[in-house]
């Protein structure tokens, strides 16, 4: 019977020593392993030269270093790429690469698809198909070649970060730690539709950025376009917010999906000038990339670049994402669920 | 690691298996609520709640919560062996998955059905129509309750077994196959995201406004 080995990559340095120790290995051997888990690219315990032989045959007896290369690429024009992964069980996963001057983001997934239902969200359509561990999402920047290149990190992927909230939180505690990918707190972005519970325990706990996908300021729309304002509706997550010194450099952003004739009124800058009035935050407008199926459509860009002036002229900060790798599904999820449907259609097939 | 919602113990009065793995487990209702919202609940004070729908009635003297066992989760096998008297821990109820008097088609899978028989319970069943979704016949919870009162308005979609008056199908394919939907009616949905949003697509591809469409997730 072919047993799945226990992955290396995804343990903060704590708990590699505490394996390490309790394999009777020299405590320093979980310091070792989180260097080249974490600053090398290599892939095999083999590589790990300042490690003992006997220690790395007792390693890979029992571990797997757990990366795992994406399965495909797609190159956009402007420079952006997407990767796919296969999370296992025909499941896929997207983390896309953009490079833009001296910035090189990396926008992962937490989840294999999403609970969550957004009516403008391709992952949604997936249904929600698992977690992934803080290792998975951690593989999506450990195995790709621009690695080493990555100034930024958003999870802005597939899932919704704080629907796995603690693996989020150790893939991020990992990525920023000294001995981890050394990725400064002020370049780590994580994304919510508003779950607050776990949103509370994320400011308490992190000192990573914060973005609230709010998409419009008024309960009935929102509950709309997002079911999760049933549960947890946008004014309490923006008092929620509120409650917390976000002290100088941490950041919150408000992500907002422009939509035509939907949520780009002067109503809707009115009301996203009340709703925010005491929080410390910039606003981030993005045109929306169609999805099959959805009956919403992107606002122009001149409704777009008007809403943002009104916006300023509140005092609100407010830029416009740039679009990039459209000729690639830039919408996230797109990929992926071409290729799960691909993938059903052949076991159809098969059967 | 412990989320935010503040949670207050509460004593188990009942708890009934009502299908194979699915419990119906009942406390003193220690507040009021509306029909259609969640409670957090949670086996210790500082564990983390999982969100509920409660399946009981505002007037009902008992909170009633149904489930079914997760075998990967951690609350749910362990709800599943709490006899009466036990403690739980719960939160106070919220969301505003809020039913009305006005005509709506009410459409759940599985325990998705919680919070319309909340709203049956109430008393807000008069224009609804449910659609419940199962796999087999022992899927359609709280039919004894539904029955009498819908009738034909009571529609239950088996996907892996047949019965009398059962429709045999899913219930994307109970819409599909359904013609003439109201356009000036409400949709509920609750149950799994991918119930909901297929059949939000659905609805949406028969020209139903999607400010008509009103979704709950599980999460």
């Amino acid at each position: 019977m072919l047993t799945v080995k226990e992955s290396l990559l995804g343990k903060t340095r704590e708990e590699l020593t505490q394996l390490t120790i309790e394999m009777g290995l020299p405590t320093y051997t979980g310091g070792q392993l989180a260097y080249w888990l974490y600053k090398t690219p290599i892939d095999s315990f083999d590589q790990m030269t300042n490690v003992s032989k006997k220690a790395r045959t007792a390693l890979s007896e029992r571990f797997d270093l757990g990366m795992k290369a994406p399965i495909s690429e797609s190159v956009s024009t402007d420079g952006t790429k997407k990767y796919l992964f296969n999370a296992g069980n025909g499941k896929f996963i997207e983390a896309a690469y953009i490079p833009d001057g001296v910035r090189h983001t990396l926008c992962v997934s937490s989840q294999v698809g999403c609970k969550m239902g957004c009516l403008f969200c391709m992952t949604g359509k997936q249904g929600f198909q698992g977690q992934l561990t803080a290792g998975e999402i951690l593989n999506q920047l450990r195995s790709i070649p621009e690695r080493a290149k990555i100034t930024n990190i958003v999870y802005m992927g597939m899932g919704e970060p704080f629907d796995n909230l603690e693996a989020v939180m150790k893939s991020t505690a990992i990525l920023t730690a000294e001995y981890g990918f050394a990725i400064s707190v002020r370049k780590v972005t994580v994304s919510t539709i508003g779950i607050i519970p776990a949103m509370k325990v994320f400011l308490e706990n992190s000192k990573c950025n914060l973005a609230v996908s709010l998409h419009t300021p008024f309960e009935d729309e929102r509950k709309n376009l997002m079911p999760v304002q049933n549960v947890y509706p946008i004014k309490d997550v923006v008092e929620t917010i509120q409650q917390y010194d976000l002290g100088k450099y941490r950041r919150v952003s408000i992500e907002y999906i422009m939509f035509k004739g939907l949520n780009d009124t002067r109503r809707h800058v009115n009301e996203l000038a009340r709703l925010l009035n005491k929080v410390n935050c910039r606003i981030n407008l993005i045109r929306f990339h169609t999805i099959p199926g959805t009956p919403l459509e992107s606002s122009d860009d001149a409704t777009i670049l008007d809403f943002q002036q009104a916006l300023i002229a509140k005092g609100i900060v407010t830029t416009i994402r740039a679009s990039r790798g459209q000729d690639i599904e830039a919408a996230c999820g797109l990929l992926s669920t071409k290729e799960l449907v691909k993938k059903k259609r052949e076991n159809v097939s098969d059967q | 690691m412990k989320t935010k919602l503040k949670l207050s113990k509460v004593k188990v009065i009942r708890q009934r298996e009502i299908s194979p793995g699915v419990f119906v487990l009942s406390f003193i209702r220690p507040w009021d609520f509306t029909a259609g919202q969640v409670v957090g609940l949670a086996g210790h004070e500082n564990d983390e709640a999982r969100l509920y729908s409660i399946a009981s009635g505002e007037l009902d003297e008992e909170v009633d919560i149904l489930y079914n066992i997760n075998p990967d989760g951690k609350l749910t096998p362990w709800m599943a062996q709490l006899n009466t008297a036990d403690n739980l821990w719960v939160s106070e109820p919220f969301g505003s998955f809020t039913g009305d008097e006005e005509k709506a088609w009410w459409i759940a899978s599985g325990t998705g059905i919680a919070p319309f028989a909340s709203m049956f319970r109430t008393g807000l069943f008069k224009n609804k129509k449910i659609i419940h979704g199962g796999k087999d016949l022992q899927s359609f919870y709280f039919h004894q309750l539904f029955e009498p009162e819908l009738n034909e308005n009571y529609i239950r979609c088996s996907s892996r077994e047949n019965g009398e008056g059962i429709y045999h199908g899913r219930i994307t394919k109970y819409l599909r196959e359904h013609s003439n939907l109201p356009l000036d009616e409400k949709y509920y949905l609750c149950g799994s995201a991918e119930m909901v949003v297929d059949a939000r697509d659905i609805l949406i591809e028969k020209g139903i406004p999607f400010d008509n469409i009103i979704s709950e997730i599980y999460f």
